[in-house]
């Protein structure tokens, strides 16, 4: 993937920018030019405006990788769920700083900025949310949404990024 | 827009074809289904062909008047289309060759499904595969297409207590089907325990939940049904020829555990052909994961929503019974070569329907369905087609 083409996302990949109709008060993530649910679409073209995703959810549903996505082969397992926010929209995410076992429909979690994966030793890091359980102290979102990057761990393997 | 017929079919063995390349079974398939239908390639109109990738699986784009080329037809100049849609490219394919044989604008069309998928490591052809899914806010967060399946059926066993036992007896049934079939990639037979047993791809689903990746080729040919006899004694009229789509990534769906492209699809089908789905004998669905085929009954309106489950466990969609289910073996067992797929599925009912596949024939058989999917479900294609007497 070029650096462009995930560098345009970053405000969607580090920040949940997503965006609302102001017609409906549906909330997209991510953003949406035209409102799919109101009738008209092209009404609502001037009535999308940005925002924010606080990153709380649960987890609707989720399964357990041991085949994994390209870049992800040395996290194997590892657990990849859809989450639904509070604010409505559904994304989808790894789920770490549990074991997956612990892993449950319904469990409560925030998302949390992290390493995704690297295009190899050489490749452009690809850094983005992932979704830990909610109460874990250190590496959730400040109050009113903002991912803050958590201190990056001393041993090089973890996925949590630098400051 | 007049009736349309199938009057030939022709497909290749699914596998591993490590010594044959993509226009050769392309070809191959091409020139089976026009003997078949009793034409020679100068009454042909076009050519319309599904191929899901093959310029990333074989550096080779405009496939489709490659494969016109090698078929001796370039110099006729005739049109030559490929068309896209993930795992359901072939049906995408014959969506369209029926739409112009119906429109009139062509008498006579070859409709080919092709697919080499073993050109390129498993690693890589994996990759591409999940590229059927959303890249962009799928993909890119740890996510293949058999972890996106089995988000669905995680969900499936949370709402509707489906089993994984229940999952595995999919993958069981496809296996049993395969073992007649001469073209199947797989003809061994699974037990329950073996694909629970099998190593994990992403729980629920192991590898014998997942199917194959498989080279192949088919190809089917259109003609107005009016003088359609001419080619065949069997006819089959393709009695409709529905595509629906729907959001690209699962987490955009009200309800991940309907694939509402297909129940759309199925309806719009169901209703242009006056039928309803008790009146289907036969039916090749999209098994490309167990769960996938749970869904395709529950939303082609086979079983109720949630049922599929127990309904498939309990055995009766076999050969004998009032339904059955992917007599050929599926995507599971048959084989996955993408594009080639919805054809085959097509291939696989038109033989059923004139009463050509030996032991592994339905009795009776008037009317079947086809159904094909792409990625998780953004795109749905049925087919129903109709001995005519």
């Amino acid at each position: 993937m070029s650096v462009a083409r995930f560098w345009r996302e970053t405000p969607r990949r580090y920040n949940l920018g997503g965006s609302k109709c102001t017609n409906c008060n549906t909330v997209y993530f991510p953003p949406r030019s035209v409102c799919p649910t109101c009738p008209v679409h092209r009404k609502t073209l001037e009535k999308m405006v940005p925002f924010q995703l606080s990153g709380e959810g649960t987890v609707y549903s989720y399964t357990v990788v041991h085949d994994a996505a390209e870049g992800f082969e040395m996290q194997v397992p590892y657990v990849v769920a859809l989450v639904k926010t509070v604010e409505g929209p559904m994304l989808t995410g790894q789920i770490v700083d549990l074991e997956p076992a612990e892993v449950q429909i319904g469990l409560r979690v925030r998302a949390t900025f992290r390493k995704l994966r690297e295009e190899g030793p050489a490749g452009v890091i690809h850094y983005g949310y992932k979704f830990a359980p909610a109460g874990e102290v250190g590496s959730g979102p400040e109050p009113r949404g903002r991912l803050a990057p958590v201190a990056p761990s001393p041993t090089g393997s973890s996925d949590r990024a630098p400051a | 827009m007049r009736d349309v017929a199938v009057l030939g079919v022709g497909q290749t063995k699914f596998g591993e074809l490590w010594d044959r390349s993509f226009r050769e079974i392309g070809i191959e398939a091409g020139l089976q289904a026009l003997v078949d239908a009793k034409l020679s390639s100068s009454d042909l109109g076009g050519l319309f062909l599904g191929n899901m990738a093959s310029g990333s699986l074989l550096e080779q784009e405009q496939i489709a008047p490659l494969i016109l080329d090698y078929a001796g037809l370039a110099g006729r100049h005739l049109p030559a289309v490929r068309v896209e849609g993930g795992g359901a490219s072939g049906s995408l394919a014959l969506h369209q060759g029926y739409l112009a044989v119906a429109s009139g604008q062509y008498d006579f069309v070859v409709v080919g499904g092709a697919e080499k998928m073993t050109d390129v490591v498993e690693v890589t052809a994996n990759q591409i595969v999940s590229s059927t899914a959303d890249h962009e806010w799928e993909v890119v967060f740890g996510a293949t297409l058999p972890a996106l399946w089995a988000l669905i059926a995680r969900r499936h066993m949370h709402e509707f207590g489906t089993t994984r036992e229940q999952l595995a007896r999919v993958a069981v049934h496809d296996h049993e089907m395969a073992a007649k079939n001469p073209l199947a990639h797989y003809r061994n037979k699974l037990t329950l325990e073996q694909v629970v047993g099998a190593g994990e791809v992403a729980e629920p689903l192991g590898m014998l939940d997942c199917a194959p990746l498989s080279d192949g080729a088919a190809a089917v040919v259109l003609g107005p049904l009016e003088t359609a006899k001419k080619h065949t004694d069997t006819p089959i009229r393709i009695a409709a020829s529905e595509v629906a789509c729907d959001t690209m990534a699962v987490q955009h769906r009200e309800k991940p555990t309907t694939l509402q492209s297909t129940v759309v699809a199925a309806e719009h089908a169901f209703r242009r052909a006056r039928h309803a789905p008790t009146d289907v004998r036969v039916a090749e669905v999209h098994d490309a994961y167990t769960i996938s085929a749970l869904l395709a009954i529950e939303d082609l309106g086979f079983v109720e929503k949630g049922k599929a489950g127990p309904e498939f466990a309990s055995g009766r969609f076999g050969l004998d019974g009032k339904l059955t289910i992917n007599p050929s073996g599926g995507l599971k067992a048959q084989g996955r070569p993408f594009g080639a797929v919805g054809v085959a599925q097509v291939a696989e009912v038109v033989r059923q329907l004139r009463g050509e596949s030996k032991d592994r024939q339905v009795a009776g058989a008037t009317l079947g369905l086809t159904h094909d999917v792409g990625g998780t479900g953004a795109t749905s294609v049925v087919h129903l087609l109709e001995r005519v007497t």
